[in-house]
């Protein structure tokens, strides 16, 4: 099977989707003639030309709102937004517009759109450009949001969220477009709302999703000279979320942390601690643990700035307390 | 103003569907005193003939119209029906939008009518966006979006109007001066007071029109319409109107003058085609009575539909949120 980039894989999944249904396209800043700023776009341009692989202006909220207009007319846009630090000059468009058309009227309208754009902390970018914003998003119905974390649930959930006919969000990261991971030739669609069990394990589950993952899985290799067995659930979608395959990890391993680059109040890993919490509470052995950002602005200093995002050695950390070692 | 060359049939259309939106937001505005309807209410009274005028210009096969929440005459100037807007009103599952939108969210899909949009100036981007497509499948539609004199000052006027220029859009942008933004007179919040200078900024072709005479507003925007089908360019209007009623219900409208609304009242837009149209010979007294009798009976027509019409069962919570 071809090893190929995360970046790569997005492009496929683009690629391939443009050159099914004429009705996608590819809109946001230096997508086109300058090949993406994170060169997701490469090549595209020339593929398929400037009617449908456009360079927009620096116009957040403009361009967002004209690809909510165009999907309701009926194209399929896929809005590329630099990085979704830059998203929040577009967030009543995402939340006013594209989560509320379908609900204002009465289910006549749709909106097929792609939001996507890496997401959460890179490096010595400080505080505007290092913001894991996916709990202010999944805060709002109407909307679906995927994390993908590895090139195949990349190109799988890409395409299924051209596809789908509901706004999508898929946040990726700058720090994962150069990861490598296999990628079959042949098509395949993962659905979004499953989650994936990315390591089998007895002792503890860990769930997570996005660019945290490799950090869950070097914690997990680390703790296998303890004896300990982790099991990681990659959530993959966020909204909406895999539950089921949460509580069924759970109910086998009776431990649960949570990994998650947002901040901690009011998150998407606060929410997912507080529904095992709620739903697991008979079998669980120890209170469920949080391992989140912690509770600043980003810092532009580098031991600053890992020292307030999540780390292997916090994760194992969070594993041993609820396992009392 | 010299009305033989309109046909009889389309200023009897005008006058009717001016008269029909007056008549219907009288009953509004009582059925609200009535506590009938709910929430944020806004009447077009004043403005008839800004949406009749322009509406009247477009082929909603093919062209589509947007606005913001004062939307009630966009609605019915696009051929919705009384009942589907005032069960809407009532939050009734027989309204246009099952009841989950009410007065500021009236849409019909079929009719090309995308709202009915709340958030002031928000909806300028997605009618470009809508123009957008209208380009990439290179059709001969053509988009009007219809916002308020407080929506100008809004970034999303300023990136639709270069985003429809840079990539030639279809769209129509039209600000209906209707001289308060809420309670703010116009001219304390814009360094210009001539609107229509404000696309040139964006090499836009921008033009003041009279909004109180319908005649004038169908020319002008019959003619940008022919032409934007063909040159597919945006163009921008200020159409200098005014709202006899509050901003909303619970608006008195202290901020101006009797003086100021009983001037705007002599050149009610209603009775300047219907005097056009009586010295012209064209309609009798008798006749227009007629016409307004029918209005109100389809007005009051719609609030028996309403009344009848069943609350939204609960199970429909969950409905219409995703596909």
């Amino acid at each position: 099977m071809p090893v190929i980039s995360y970046r790569d894989a997005i492009r496929q999944a683009i690629d391939e989707e443009m050159d099914r249904d004429e009705n996608v396209f590819l809109i946001g800043e230096e997508v086109g003639e300058y090949n993406g700023a994170y060169k997701v776009s490469k090549g595209l341009l020339d593929k398929y030309g400037s009617q449908r692989v456009i360079d927009s202006p620096i116009t957040e909220e403009g361009f967002t709102g004209l690809g909510i207009g165009a999907a309701l007319a009926g194209l399929r846009p896929i809005v590329e937004w630099m990085t979704f630090n830059f998203s929040l000059q577009a967030y009543d468009q995402v939340v006013n517009n594209a989560a509320k058309m379908r609900h204002m009227s009465g289910g006549q309208l749709k909106v097929p759109i792609v939001f996507r754009g890496p997401n959460g902390p890179a490096e010595f970018l400080s505080s505007q450009h290092s913001q894991a914003l996916q709990s202010i998003y999944a805060h709002v119905p109407g909307l679906k949001i995927v994390a993908p974390a590895t090139p195949y649930d990349a190109k799988g959930l890409m395409k299924a969220a051209i596809r789908d006919d509901n706004p999508v969000l898929v946040a990726e990261a700058e720090l994962m477009y150069a990861w490598t991971g296999e990628v079959p030739e042949e098509e395949y669609i993962i659905p979004i709302g499953v989650a994936d069990i990315k390591r089998q394990g007895a002792d503890v589950t860990v769930v997570v999703h996005g660019k945290p993952l490799r950090m869950v899985e070097d914690a997990a290799k680390q703790l296998e000279n303890d004896g300990v067995d982790v099991e990681i659930v990659d959530m993959r979608s966020i909204r909406p979320l895999d539950e089921q395959t949460i509580y069924s990890s759970v109910n086998k391993t009776n431990r649960c942390v949570v990994v998650d680059e947002s901040w901690p109040f009011a998150s998407v890993g606060s929410h997912v601690a507080w529904l095992v919490s709620k739903n697991c509470f008979d079998i669980l052995d120890a209170p469920v643990e949080l391992v989140s950002s912690e509770d600043v602005p980003l810092p532009y200093n580098h031991h600053l700035e890992l020292a307030a995002q999540p780390s292997v050695e916090k994760i194992i950390n969070a594993i041993k307390k609820v396992l009392y070692i | 103003m010299d009305i033989a060359k309109y046909d009889k049939s389309l200023l009897l259309k005008l006058l009717k569907d001016m008269l029909f939106i007056r008549r219907f937001e009288e009953v509004c505005g009582q059925m609200y005193g009535l506590k009938k309807i709910g929430g944020f209410c806004h009447l077009y009274i004043g403005q008839e003939a800004v949406a009749v005028g322009a509406i009247a210009a477009l082929d909603l096969q093919k062209d589509y119209a947007l606005t913001a929440y004062r939307d009630h005459g966009h609605a019915l100037a696009c051929g919705m029906s009384a009942d589907a807007v005032m069960a809407e009103l009532y939050g009734k599952v027989t309204g246009c939008s099952r009841g989950k939108g009410g007065s500021m969210h009236l849409f019909d899909a079929d009719k090309h009518m995308f709202g009915g949009n709340g958030i002031v100036g928000a909806h300028l981007p997605v009618a470009t966006g809508v123009a957008f497509k209208i380009r990439y499948r290179k059709e001969d539609g053509v988009v009007l979006c219809f916002f308020g004199d407080g929506a100008i000052h809004q970034g999303t006027f300023h990136e639709s109007l270069n985003m429809a220029k840079i990539w030639n859009l279809p769209v129509i942008y039209i600000c209906e001066n209707n001289q308060y933004g809420m309670g703010t007179a116009y001219q304390r919040v814009s360094s210009v007071d001539d609107f229509s200078i404000m696309s040139s900024a964006y090499d836009i072709e921008g033009k003041q029109i009279n909004g109180m005479d319908v005649l004038v507003v169908y020319d002008e925007l019959k003619n940008a319409v022919d032409k934007a089908r063909t040159d597919h360019l945006p163009r921008f209007f200020e159409i200098r109107t005014y709202r006899y009623k509050g901003h909303s219900m619970s608006d008195p409208a202290k901020y101006r003058t009797e003086e100021e609304l009983s001037e705007y009242k002599k050149q009610d837009p209603i009775l300047i085609l219907k005097n056009r149209l009586l010295d012209a010979g064209l309609l009798s007294e008798d006749e227009y009575k007629e016409m307004d009798n029918e209005c109100k009976t389809i007005s009051k027509q719609s609030v028996a539909f309403a009344e009848q019409s069943e609350e939204p069962p609960i199970e429909s919570l969950y409905e219409d949120i995703y596909v």
